[in-house]
Formats: structure tokens, C-alpha cells, sequence
């Protein structure tokens, strides 16, 4: 008779965790921060067609860092719950939090119950009427929510993007401070991104219905021109190539 | 609710009345016990679409009717169905707003999972499906007739769709008309179209042909002058969709019932004298 390995519980999460954490440390990181006319989503993703920040519905948006398969499915599963929802009860009934639910019960089902947890970390954004109603929710791989006040990072080197962040970041930034902020501290020191290499999108109270809205890099550009120490000082090396969208290391995302 | 997750195997893709049905939610016209009487449901009436210059106009009359009854007076039938293209419906009202309600979601819900819009032809395709999945509703007495319109983008021209209940789709090149004062309103397009109309003459256009239809049509409704009521019309262009202002509709039904009225004209019909004082 074949007896199973007994594995401790604690030895077994402590394993997946470490496995869903050490993936999501490679994929590049993304800031969601609060301005003053709603969200702004940034990430660092040099392809212009495998989305991090999509739109989920009217007022809210999502972002994903980790593996492009695991958190595009999710963000799909989100798209379809937010429209059953719409459609069964009212649109004004669809909001975030309640979202930002069904995905941690989603994730820490596969966390507890699957071989391999998700590598990912996701945040889910809504825009309200007015500053007080802005919600942001960050959601890790083993269903753990926090409810995120100002902004928060996520992927890899997240802590230290944090902290710069933290150091930069006020509340009621105008767009292109906000951006720029974000940009600088996902950068670091020592380095600069470019627009291209840069996915924006905002969530903007007065944008209509569909609050969503993706910044071209054009807008991106300009916006981060504003401020010499970021874009003027070091000049590109190399154009980033627009070709790398849809290769297989972009679309793992890390 | 759960989170919709399916296996990559069983995904249901970018249909969100696929989404519907594995939720067991889609709505259910069909089992219906006997053909319903017309009387006994509230139809819509007469929409119309007039291809012009910058693109399509469309509009429609107010008036729901059951049988006899005016069941409704401010009733929409011209709706955006995204952003550069409209939908206009005749038929029984229950289902056809839900139809409409669902094509607007559908072609969100497709924009939104794919990251793409879907081209014109593709949103006009979608639509005959669903008219003719309604198929066997309209056997039983609840018709749905839409009209489709909107700006190819790609083509960088207006363009617009009638149907038939079997789902049949014919574009139009000119104008389109559907529901019982379609006869009418057609004519009257007919009459007054040119190739590249500006804005102003296809909006008169459409203002004519469902004052016309109002006329002649006891199911389609004119201007309620009484409660401010007008027909909605829109035009889709480059810009998108747009619904004109209310109060610029009612200067426009001023002026075209200043233009039809004789002055000092009353109607007198003679009384047959066999009758004598009788009917007084």
C-alpha cells in the first residue's frame, strides 16, 4: 500500500507563496495612484498591444503584473462579472469592492486548493463621483486584499517603487505631476523610461459614462517632458522597438 | 455572484450572450403557451434612417400602441448602440428594447475583451443573429424589425441596415424605413431624397416623412404639441453619435406645420340632408 508524503500545511503554503512570490519579483511593476481628477494606472510594459491596464467597466479599471495568461484570464472573468451584473440588476450596481471579492475568493481558491497558486497581483480601481469615492484595491496571489488609500505598486522591486513613490506622492496631483512621480519612482535611479516603453491609462471623473481612458504616448510624452531630470538628461541608447509587442517574454510580462 | 471562470477549453469568448446562457439568465420569449394578440402587447412604430453627406440620420415617432390603446407617448426607439452607430426599433416594445439593451452590451462586452471595436459589418451581422434567434418569438406574435445604422469608420462613409424577422439583413445605400408608418415615411423620403444631403435637409427629411407617417398612420405618432413630446432624431457622423436637442426638433415641427397650414382654412364636410338635423 502507497502512502502519500505527508507535507505539513504550513511547509506547503509556505512553498507556494514562495513560488508565487519569487515569479511575480520578475514581472515589471505598476503604480495606481490617486490625482486630482480620478486614477492614473502607470506600468512599465514596452508592448503596445498585451495589455496591464485594461477597462473593466464604466468606473473601473484593472491592472495585472506577473504572468500575462493568469491575470488576462482574470481580468476577463472580471469584464464578465461586471456585465452580468449591469445587466441583471442596474449599471449603477456594479462597483469595485464587491469585484475585488469575487477575485480574492477566486485567488485563494487556487492558492489553497491548486497545485500551482497564480503568479500574479492584481488592482482594481474605481473612480467615484468625487475624491472621496475613488477606490483602489490590491489583491495578491493568495487572495489577501488590501484596500489601498493614495497608491500602491505592484510586481517586482514593489517595495522599493513604494517607497519612492511614498516620497513623492501627495494627494490631488494634476495629471502630469502624477505621472511623472510614477515614472520616476518605477525607474529608479540611474535610469529612464520612455514612453514607448510606458502603459498609461487614467480613470477620470468627468470622462462620461466610460470613465476609462488609455494616454497615447504622444500625451505620456509630453506630460513627462514637463520635468528635464527624467527625460532630457539621458537620452535614449536605442529607440525601444514597437516589433517586441507579442513576443513571448513580453507576454509573460516579467 | 462568482467570478465567471471557465476552463481554456470551454471559453466562451467575447460573446456576452454566450456569457447569458451559461448563466441561465437569457431571456426566454419563446415558451409561450398560445400566439399572443396584437392588442395584448405594446408595439413600437415608425423609425427611419437617411444616409447624408457626413453620415446617417436617424429617427423615430414617440407612439407605443396595443391594439387600440396609446399605451405609451414618449416612448424611445432610436438608441446609440456604441459610439458611432445607432439602433432603431419596431415591433413589440418588451422585446425589443431587451434586444437593444443586449446589443449594446454585446458590442461593449466585445470591445472590452477583444480590446478592439468590432467593424460596422461585424456589428451589423451580430444584430441578424439576434433577430434571428428571435425568430420563434416572432411567430407568436412578437415581431421584433430593427434598423441599423452607423459611420464605417473605415470606409469613412454612413451606412445602414434593414432586417426582416428571419434575421435577414439588406444594406441600404439611401434610406430605410421599418414599422407600420414605414410605408409612408418611405414614400416621402423617397420623394425628397438627393445624393449628399447636408446635415439640415436630411434632418427636415426625416421630420417630414414621420410627420407624413403620423398623418396616415394611426400607430405612429406626430408632434405632441400639448406635453412637448417630438420624435427623437439623431445623426452618427465622424463625431459619433449625436440626439438633437428637443427644442431644436420642436422649432423644426413649427416651421414645417407653418408651411403645411392654409391660413384662415377650415375643413367643411356636408351633411347629408336625408339626415336633416339627426346628428346634431
Amino acid at each position: 500500500m502507497s502512502m502519500p508524503f505527508y507535507v505539513p500545511a504550513e511547509q506547503m503554503m509556505k512553498d507556494k507563496a514562495d513560488f508565487a512570490r519569487r515569479n511575480i519579483a520578475r514581472a515589471k511593476a505598476l503604480a495606481a495612484l490617486f490625482y486630482a481628477d480620478g486614477i492614473l494606472i502607470c506600468a512599465e510594459n514596452p508592448s503596445s498591444t498585451l495589455h496591464k491596464v485594461s477597462e473593466i467597466y464604466d468606473r473601473i479599471a484593472f491592472a495585472g503584473a506577473g504572468k500575462y495568461n493568469e491575470y488576462d484570464r482574470l481580468r476577463i472573468a472580471g469584464v464578465r462579472h461586471a456585465d452580468l451584473k449591469g445587466y441583471s440588476f442596474s449599471r449603477e450596481d456594479v462597483d469595485a469592492q464587491s469585484l475585488a471579492n469575487a477575485y480574492a475568493q477566486m485567488l485563494g481558491d487556487v492558492f489553497t486548493h491548486e497545485i500551482k497558486p497564480m503568479e500574479v497581483e492584481i488592482v482594481v480601481a474605481e473612480v467615484g463621483a468625487d475624491a472621496e469615492g475613488d477606490r483602489l484595491f490590491h489583491i495578491f496571489y493568495d487572495g489577501t486584499v488590501v484596500d489601498e488609500d493614495g497608491f500602491t505598486v505592484l510586481g517586482g522591486e514593489a517595495e522599493a517603487i513604494n517607497a519612492r513613490l511614498k516620497e513623492t506622492y501627495e494627494p490631488g496631483l494634476a495629471l502630469d505631476a502624477a505621472l511623472r512621480a510614477s515614472v520616476a519612482a518605477l525607474a529608479g535611479p540611474g535610469r529612464t523610461l520612455a514612453p514607448s516603453e510606458l502603459e498609461a491609462a487614467v480613470l477620470t471623473r468627468d470622462n462620461g459614462r466610460r470613465a476609462f481612458r488609455r494616454l497615447s504616448d504622444e500625451v505620456t510624452g509630453a506630460a513627462l517632458a514637463g520635468d528635464e531630470a527624467t527625460v532630457e538628461d539621458a537620452p535614449e541608447a536605442s529607440p525601444p522597438a514597437e516589433g517586441t509587442a507579442g513576443v513571448p517574454e513580453s507576454a509573460e510580462g516579467d | 455572484m462568482t467570478l465567471p471562470f471557465f476552463p481554456a477549453g470551454g471559453d466562451p469568448g467575447p460573446s456576452f450572450l454566450e456569457i447569458l446562457k451559461r448563466a441561465r439568465s437569457e431571456p426566454a420569449w419563446t415558451d409561450l403557451p398560445r400566439e399572443l394578440q396584437p392588442n395584448e402587447i405594446t408595439h413600437g412604430t415608425t423609425v427611419v434612417a437617411i444616409r447624408y453627406a457626413d453620415g446617417v440620420v436617424m429617427a423615430g415617432d414617440r407612439r407605443a400602441t396595443a391594439g387600440n390603446f396609446i399605451s405609451h407617448r414618449a416612448m424611445e426607439k432610436v438608441f446609440p448602440a456604441d459610439r458611432h452607430s445607432g439602433v432603431a426599433i419596431a415591433g413589440a416594445a418588451g422585446p425589443a428594447v431587451e434586444m437593444v439593451k443586449l446589443f449594446q452590451l454585446q458590442l461593449e462586452h466585445y470591445e472590452k475583451v477583444e480590446g478592439v471595436e468590432l467593424s460596422l459589418e461585424g456589428k451589423a451581422n451580430q444584430l441578424a443573429q439576434m433577430v434571428r434567434g428571435h425568430l420563434p418569438a416572432a411567430m407568436q406574435g412578437f415581431a421584433v424589425v430593427p434598423l441599423f445604422a452607423g459611420y464605417d469608420t473605415k470606409r469613412g462613409t454612413g451606412r445602414l441596415f434593414e432586417y426582416d424577422v428571419t434575421g435577414g439583413r439588406y444594406e441600404e445605400s439611401d434610406f430605410a424605413a421599418t414599422g407600420s408608418g414605414s410605408m409612408h415615411a418611405g414614400t416621402v423620403i423617397k420623394l425628397g431624397y438627393k445624393a449628399d444631403l447636408d446635415r439640415d435637409a436630411a434632418v427636415e427629411l426625416a421630420i417630414n416623412a414621420l410627420f407624413q407617417a403620423a398623418d396616415e398612420d394611426a400607430a405612429t405618432g406626430g408632434p405632441d404639441l400639448v406635453r412637448g413630446i417630438y420624435p427623437v432624431v439623431a445623426t452618427i457622423t465622424t463625431d459619433g453619435f449625436a440626439r438633437l436637442g428637443d427644442e431644436d426638433i420642436a422649432t423644426r415641427f413649427q416651421a414645417l406645420l407653418e408651411r403645411l397650414s392654409i391660413p384662415g382654412r377650415t375643413t367643411k364636410v356636408a351633411v347629408s340632408p336625408s339626415e336633416g338635423g339627426a346628428g346634431r
